[in-house]
């Protein structure tokens, strides 16, 4: 009896708890703080959504009044004269020279950032491998304009070596030849970039690592295994599609560096076959170096450059996303 | 030189026979010595090189030796240990590298008259001068950003864990994703795209626009994680007393998680006070004093170093002002990243473990 009376005067009185959630909504929402508040929060949301639909919608806007103006080919041509009566210009350098420089950063930069995160998780000795992984977290934070300066001033000076002895023994396959130009070629730019995205990927492979279950690598031990095969059957296979996507982040990073690039290479508009003689551009370096001389109209042009650059990193992004969202724990959005 | 040990100490019949503790230092070692003496016997100049054949050396011995002693599987198992190893010391050289030139080179110029004068009557090429226009304009734009991006992040991250549901949440996580990975040049770009359209010349607060654009979505991802953190029985306590949704974020969800939203926002700050190529376009460099964000060219730190560098033909003394200048910035994206990590640590999440 005392309970009954107790359970009809209580202020939520309903028994299904679907109609009560409902009701508590509508008189959430019906408080003028609340509204006030939710608009706020789903404003900013908005905005969000809004401000890429700008970009997207602004940067073709211009591309496109500079596209329509374009003499050559816009994809094809090999030149960037946009201070010609007729304006003729093309990418064709520029993709060429982001392409290759990002496929040279990951293929120094995955092996060795795969390694540092094992170094990190199975081999190091404990005490080492906790300072070392926030030495490593500091560096990411490294602005790159800093790394371009290093680059400049002390990588290409040490790369004339390396570059001779690519040349010597290696400089027939035509990758490698070398004209004893100062070494401000894709193969430095490449170096500098893998130097630069290797802590990223370092940070998102090593906490892969670390959620591998335990279970999975003692198994492995107690059948015998050796260190290196618990690694390669248990480790490996667990953290594959965040080793792939941690890659594509970085990727994502080369592809868009400006400053670094645009204080390494010295610029060209031209394609060589080999990495080792200076030439070539990439997109952002290119917007840079080109931008204090451009006019309204070279801007535009600079601004196409700009859109493909950004479908690019579209793509890439949103394909590393797409594997991060199939195991939701890793996400790499904060390293 | 090994064998002689292994077999002295064979600890019982269950285990193979091992190398001694000592042995890849001593192979190592080894492998230095012969790399040394093939360099000097051969000629070879660059000390790269004399540390790639030292590797390569080792690698092989350590593979050879233990493939004898111990079998293949414990032999692939070392060269896989030392390539682990070798790799990280590879890494470890550059990123030291970096470190030290910077903080060598930087000290060299670096003292209160340069952190107190601008470059209004020096020439690049002269000694002289400083970054005192180059600290105001970076304060101010990397401010004012901070001022429009963090609300707008945080809210966004409120939005999302405390009333998100349906279409409009899902697209606006999956564009937040997107947009950490514009490059910082395209949202340089897309200001600039603005400025041509209302033909406009540069000045702060349009580098502070793309900055601004920058920083949310990595306060976004961040607030989102430490909201997440916040344990469900506090809001529903909160409710359960009748207290109104927006005042239960206010006073319990926020005050909770302030520590982690305080620690993304300053990693965020750190990160976007080095970007350079947005600023190149839009605020577009000036060596003189401008207080004023909102109107004419102002200078920030990371593009004074690339100026430094780029407009001063090598001279020595421009050099020495970036490397002043670079290491200027790095102390202040490392002590934000310091006191921000000291703050995670400090306040560390409250969940009932």
């Amino acid at each position: 009896m005392d309970i009954s009376t107790k359970t009809t005067d209580a202020p939520p009185p309903t028994p299904q708890p679907g109609v009560t959630e409902q009701k508590r909504n509508a008189r959430g929402a019906s408080r003028p703080g609340d509204r006030i508040f939710l608009g706020l929060s789903r404003g900013s949301g908005i905005l969000l959504l809004v401000i890429m639909a700008a970009i997207a919608v602004f940067l073709t806007y211009r591309a496109s009044l500079a596209i329509s103006k374009d003499h050559g080919n816009f994809l094809t041509t090999f030149e960037w004269n946009t201070n010609l009566t007729p304006p003729t210009f093309g990418i064709a350098v520029l993709a060429y020279g982001t392409v290759i420089s990002s496929i040279i950063a990951m293929v120094i930069a995955v092996p060795v950032a795969v390694a540092i995160a094992l170094f990190l998780t199975h081999y190091a000795p404990r005490r080492l491998s906790g300072p070392i992984a926030y030495v490593i977290d500091l560096l990411a934070a490294v602005p790159s304009i800093v790394y371009g300066l290093w680059g400049a001033l002390i990588l290409v000076p040490h790369m004339t070596g390396l570059y001779g002895w690519l040349n010597d023994y290696l400089g027939w396959t035509g990758l490698f030849s070398w004209d004893e130009g100062a070494p401000r070629a894709m193969l430095t730019v490449g170096i500098l970039l893998a130097i630069m995205i290797l802590p990223i990927i370092t940070n998102v492979s090593r906490e892969v690592f670390r959620q591998v279950p335990r279970m999975h690598e003692e198994a492995a031990l107690a059948l015998g295994a050796t260190r290196w095969e618990v690694v390669r059957m248990a480790v490996l296979p667990f953290g594959r599609s965040g080793v792939i996507s941690a890659s594509m982040l970085g990727l994502g990073r080369a592809l868009g560096e400006t400053m670094a690039v645009a204080t390494v290479l010295s610029p060209d508009y031209v394609i060589h076959l080999s990495l080792l003689n200076p030439g070539g551009g990439t997109f952002a370096q290119n917007i840079a170096s080109k931008f204090g001389e451009a006019t309204e109209q070279g801007r535009d042009a600079l601004i196409a450059s700009g859109l493909v650059l950004f479908v690019i990193t579209l793509l890439v992004n949103g394909a590393a996303r797409a594997i991060i969202a199939r195991r939701k724990e890793y996400s790499g959005a904060n390293a | 030189m090994s064998t002689a040990a292994v077999t002295d100490k064979r600890p019982s019949s269950l285990r193979g026979a091992s190398l001694p503790k000592w042995s890849p230092w001593a192979i190592a070692a080894g492998s230095v010595v012969v790399a040394v003496a093939i360099g000097l016997i051969g000629g070879l100049s660059s000390k790269i090189q004399w540390g790639l054949i030292a590797a390569i050396l080792f690698v092989l011995g350590t593979y050879g030796i233990a493939a004898r002693v111990e079998g293949r599987r414990q032999a692939k198992d070392r060269v896989a240990t030392s390539l682990v190893w070798v790799a990280f010391l590879l890494a470890v050289i550059p990123l030291v590298s970096l470190v030290w030139t910077t903080v060598s080179r930087g000290v060299k110029v670096l003292d209160v008259y340069f952190l107190t004068h601008s470059m209004g009557v020096v020439a690049d090429s002269e000694p002289g001068g400083g970054i005192y226009h180059a600290i105001i304009g970076s304060l101010e734009q990397v401010g004012l950003a901070t001022v429009i991006g963090a609300p707008v992040g945080i809210l966004t991250a409120i939005y999302l864990v405390e009333y998100g549901r349906g279409k409009l949440a899902k697209s606006v996580t999956f564009f937040v994703d997107v947009m950490t990975g514009i490059p910082s040049i395209v949202a340089g770009l897309f200001i600039l795209s603005l400025m041509l359209i209302f033909e406009m010349q540069p000045f702060g607060f349009a580098g502070s626009l793309a900055l601004a654009i920058l920083m949310m979505p990595v306060v976004v991802r961040s607030t989102e994680e430490m909201l997440k953190l916040v344990p469900n029985e506090l809001r529903e306590a909160s409710l359960a007393l009748g207290v109104p949704k927006w005042r239960t974020i206010l006073k319990v969800v926020l005050p909770t998680s302030i520590g982690g939203i305080t620690t993304g926002v300053m990693l965020a700050i750190a990160r976007i006070a080095g970007e350079t190529a947005p600023v190149l376009l839009l605020v577009f460099g000036n060596p003189f004093i401008n207080n004023n964000p909102f109107e004419g060219a102002q200078a920030s730190l990371p593009l004074y170093i690339y100026q430094q560098y780029a407009q001063s033909a090598g001279a020595n003394a421009a050099y020495d002002r970036a490397w002043a200048a670079s290491l200027t910035l790095i102390a202040f994206v490392m002590i934000l990243n310091l006191v921000a990590r000291g703050i995670a640590r400090w306040k560390a999440p409250k969940t009932g473990r």
